[in-house]
């Protein structure tokens, strides 16, 4: 297990040099840079030298190795420098941001797994009857319906029964806990339902898969009662692929949010990634993809440990 | 004619059943219906029989037949929402299991009757341990403390001889054999003491010295705690070896009742009779062509309203046809559902065409053995295993699949090449066929190293050498037509001119494995497993090769149509001059098709000599323990014949044994053993071992 989590650690690695590096080289092929977007928009008239002037401030007149490899330096040491737009440090601009990105993401991750594993779960076992019916129009409704569209509703409901709007700022958890969840809930439901739909749709066809395996047959010749067969030896063998979508959607939710960030009127990760690359903000959009790119191999890390953890085959490789 | 009420009133079955406790178990007249799409398929039609207990009664018949859907219905395991049980009865223990509420039945299972599945590999789940998949049956049925159930855990899996119990117990499913898990399986069943065991196909999943000691361990557990066990099998040789009773089913009914010693002495039913011929014979030298049972067995959608084996029966009359027969005692107190068993009785089953005549040997062939068709020399085929990516630049690990195989193959005959699974076998056939690289060693094809040949030359050789696969489910491309798929080989080698040439050649193909030329629209799905086995057949044939690598051609088809295939083989070999290389792992099989026959063991060759010869005076002390391991369909013979069961599994092929590999399993294996590995000597005239003892 000890080796087999190190392998897994080491791996992360070579990932995240190839996404720095490809994020990098991608950003310097799209046309048009930070400079003339900040200069000549609204088509004011910038002389050359100006501009070039400012290339060189930014360091964007170096060759892309050298570029590259200031930049990269200043990860490795903890630096990943500052935005090119309001010449803060990125980290900070992103932290900011990140404690409300991260806190929508874990309540939505909550609320579709409170939601959908005792969904799938039902569905799968009064499948083809109306429970299953029900249920199946619950979760294909929450695939269909877009977050941000739901999100508008609930806004809206809220407005006219409630007299509630959208705060303009954002309290932290740390600060008041009512006040922020008060704010967040709205927006993690409206993302958590599109969430628990994919899960509770995987978690229906894999719990329905494994319930026609050899090792169900031999628990309930065994005698077993039939709610022990299905949570016992159902569900941790159903839940590996469910898991893996949970992980992957969570992942999605830090950087993904931008509409439904709008709609809420709140400040996260997702109105930042629109911003930087609007502006055309490199160190920001680097720093920014790394973070996706982080979370999604960490999650991908825990889902792997999480395999391991729930299935002995792959522990004893 | 009698109803079945009035035939258990006969005399002769009241003798049969004379002197015997009441029934354990008694299934009268069981129906069971499955609701499908496409209509009711009547799965079990009026199916009664008794186990009492102590006794080992025996379910045969093919796939399809109804034999494990009526043990399942036993234990209520059908499904829901498809499966109907109709009418009847079940009575265990004086009551009917038919009426008991979900949660009393539930307090059966487990209990009263358990049940042992075909697959060991699928059967226990993978995430639990195995000490706690043991004693949740006695946790769900008893009141018992942690400590004891432990106790009884290790307790278990002494009785079902499971080396080292303690750290057995907090394993997984997956550190274990498929014969250990097997043995799990059975501890399971036997946790709580059951009066009753259902075992579905409990052994064929297993290499056959692994099914020997399994069946043995069931048979000793039966007689020592007094279990009564079903045992659902398509193996008559199995039913001959162990069971006391055998009840004979064909699609969805039972066709004849016997103790055991009966259905193999005088078998009545023709379609018994059939299957009792149609396997070939371990312990006789082969004898002509196998009896076959021509046909298929009828859809039970809409099965035919006379007697069901009415189309396939040598016997049969306008009666059969007609009307339905009934199951009716004979004189030797055997059921049987047959118009003419009495005429089958009086004048023999060769009398009707049901079995060939005795001593209709096939002329032996002339095989000119100066030069050798195919040679292997010293053939090696070693596969690296280490994983690619390893943090402390761990050893390297090498599987050694083929190693050290020296063979000649003549032109014309037919080399039977056996062995338990990972013995290589396969490997050898692959590396013939060179979809395996071969490491070491050399292989000559009409006295050419295939290593030097250029491209060209290699299409050549590979046009001249084919192969049919042992699965024929999936080794048929589900997407094209028969006639595709048989055609294809010939489009690629360019062997017809046009399509319509191509077409008329495979409709010329299917109509010489003994299909018609319409199937060549047909798709794979449509068609049986028999018959899919004949179109590989037929794709191997298209580009008229020489030489043949049949890899387990028939193990994956019942008896009956077993037998079509294998006298298919032959006669194709005869007309068409083949030379096979016919790789399986049912001995019996080996000996009616092959002319030699090579042993194998773990990668090298152990024996190798004609077919009667190595059959006859086996020399290599493995050869000797697989003969002992395959039971004989023959009740009478099998219970005198002494059975050594061959110990332990085979290693693992990553850590061989040191000197000769079989030495931690051979029973006489001394320290020289373990110092060399034994070259391959010629012992007797063209009978070579590879053993030092001898």
């Amino acid at each position: 297990m000890l080796a087999y989590t190190i392998r897994r650690i080491l791996l992360m690695v070579p990932t995240l040099l190839g996404v720095a590096i490809l994020v990098f080289l991608m950003l310097r092929l799209m046309p048009g840079d930070i400079v003339e977007t900040m200069l000549r928009e609204g088509g004011g008239n910038v002389p050359a030298h100006v501009i070039e002037q400012e290339r060189v401030r930014l360091g964007l007149d170096k060759p892309i190795h050298i570029q590259f490899i200031s930049w990269f330096g200043g990860i490795l040491q903890g630096d990943f420098g500052a935005s090119m737009w309001t010449g803060k440090p990125v980290l900070h601009e992103i932290g900011s941001r990140l404690e409300l990105s991260l806190q929508i993401a874990l309540m939505a991750t909550f609320l579709a797994v409170l939601i959908a594993l005792p969904l799938g779960t039902l569905a799968a076992i009064f499948k083809n009857t109306i429970v299953d019916h029900v249920i199946r129009v619950i979760s294909i409704a929450g695939l269909a319906i877009p977050s941000f569209w739901l999100g508008m509703v609930i806004i809206l409901l809220l407005l006219t029964f409630y007299g509630w709007i959208p705060p303009l700022t954002f309290t932290s958890f740390f600060e008041d806990p009512w006040r922020n969840l008060s704010q967040l809930i709205w927006p993690a439901m409206a993302v958590g339902y599109r969430y628990s739909a994919v899960a509770t749709r995987m978690a229906r066809s894999s719990i329905l898969e494994v319930m026609q395996e050899d090792y169900i047959r031999t628990a309930r010749a065994k005698g077993v009662y039939e709610r022990l067969v299905v949570a016992r030896h159902g569900m941790r063998n159903a839940l590996l692929p469910v898991i893996t979508v949970i992980g992957l959607e969570f992942a999605f939710l830090i950087g993904g949010l931008v509409v439904t960030e709008q709609v809420f009127n709140l400040n996260g990760i997702g109105r930042l990634f629109v911003q930087a690359t609007t502006r055309g903000d490199y160190t920001m959009i680097q720093g920014l993809v790394l973070l996706v790119a982080v979370t999604f191999i960490m999650v991908n890390f825990l889902i792997d440990m999480l395999y391991a953890a729930l299935d002995p085959r792959i522990r004893y490789k | 004619m009698p109803t079945l009420v009035e035939a258990r009133a006969h005399p002769a079955f009241r003798e049969a059943s004379k002197g015997r406790e009441a029934p354990l178990l008694s299934v009268q007249d069981l129906h069971l219906h499955f609701v499908t799409s496409r209509g009711v398929v009547r799965a079990v039609e009026g199916i009664s029989y008794e186990v009492h207990p102590g006794e080992m009664v025996a379910i045969v018949g093919e796939s399809g037949c109804g034999k494990s859907v009526s043990a399942l219905s036993i234990m209520r395991l059908l499904p829901k929402l498809t499966a109907r049980i109709v009418s009847g009865k079940i009575m265990f223990n004086g009551r009917n299991l038919l009426d008991l509420s979900d949660s009393e039945m539930r307090s059966v299972r487990g209990k009263d009757i358990s049940m042992i599945f075909q697959e060991p590999m699928t059967s226990l789940n993978p995430v639990l341990k195995i000490g706690f998949q043991l004693t949740e049956a006695l946790y769900m049925h008893q009141q018992i403390s942690k400590t004891a159930a432990r106790e009884r855990a290790l307790e278990l899996l002494k009785m079902v001889g499971i080396p080292d119990p303690e750290r057995r117990l907090d394993q997984y499913p997956h550190q274990f054999s498929g014969g250990m898990r097997q043995r799990v399986m059975i501890a399971i069943g036997l946790a709580c003491n059951p009066k009753l065991i259902i075992a579905d196909e409990p052994t064929t999943a297993l290499d056959v010295t692994i099914q020997a000691q399994i069946l043995k361990l069931m048979k000793d557990l039966s007689r020592d705690l007094g279990i009564a066990m079903i045992v659902i099998t398509h193996n008559l040789g199995i039913v001959a070896r162990y069971a006391d009773r055998v009840n004979v089913m064909y699609a969805a009914k039972m066709v004849e009742q016997a103790d055991a010693e009966s259905i193999f002495s005088t078998p009545r039913h023709p379609y018994t009779i059939g299957l009792l011929r149609s396997v070939p014979r371990l312990d006789r030298p082969r004898e002509g062509k196998l009896a076959t049972i021509e046909g298929l067995p009828p859809n039970l959608l809409s099965p035919p309203s006379g007697c069901r084996f009415a189309d396939r029966c040598k016997a049969a009359i306008d009666t059969c046809r007609a009307s339905d027969p009934q199951l009716r005692p004979m004189d030797e107190g055997q059921l049987v559902r047959c118009f003419r068993a009495e005429e089958i009785a009086e004048r023999g089953p060769e009398a009707f065409g049901l079995a060939p005549p005795h001593g209709e040997a096939r002329s032996a062939k002339t095989i000119d053995r100066s030069k050798p068709l195919l040679k292997l020399d010293r053939l090696e085929t070693f596969f690296d295993v280490s994983s690619g990516f390893s943090l402390f630049g761990s050893e390297k690990s090498i599987v050694k699949a083929v190693n050290d195989v020296s063979l000649d193959i003549y032109q014309g005959e037919t080399l039977g090449l056996v062995g338990e699974s990972g013995c290589g076998k396969t490997t050898v056939g692959r590396t013939i066929l060179q979809l395996e690289k071969a490491t070491g060693g050399t292989i000559r094809y009409r006295e050419k190293d295939l290593a030097q040949l250029s491209s060209d030359e290699m299409k050549k050789v590979r046009r001249d050498i084919q192969v049919i696969f042992q699965d024929p489910f999936s080794s048929l491309n589900p997407r094209m037509t028969i006639g595709q798929i048989i055609a294809e080989p010939m489009l690629v080698y360019k062997l017809q001119p046009n399509r319509k040439a191509a077409r008329e050649r495979v409709s010329d193909l299917l109509t010489t494995v003994g299909l018609y030329p319409y199937m060549a629209d047909r798709y794979p799905h449509e068609l049986s497993g028999g018959q899919r086995q004949r179109v590989g057949i037929a794709r191997a044939l298209a580009l008229e090769p020489s030489f043949i690598v049949c890899d387990e051609p028939v193990s994956a088809l019942d008896v009956s149509i077993q037998a079509q295939v294998i006298n298919l083989l032959e006669e194709l070999q005869e007309r068409l001059g083949l030379t096979y290389l016919f790789i399986a792992h049912d001995l019996a099989v080996v000996r009616h098709i092959s002319d030699r026959v090579a042993v194998m063991y773990l990668g090298r060759m152990m024996e190798l000599a004609d077919r009667d010869e190595l059959y006859d005076n086996p020399l290599h002390p493995y050869t000797k323990a697989l003969l002992d391991a395959v039971p004989v369909p023959d009740a009478r013979l099998e219970r005198e014949r002494d059975h050594r069961i061959l110990g332990g599994e085979v290693p693992s092929p990553l850590r061989p044994p040191q000197g000769c590999v079989f030495s931690t399993r051979c029973p006489l294996a001394s320290k020289e053993c373990r110092q060399e590995v034994p070259p391959l000597r010629e012992i007797r005239p063209n009978h070579y071992a590879a053993c030092i003892k001898l």
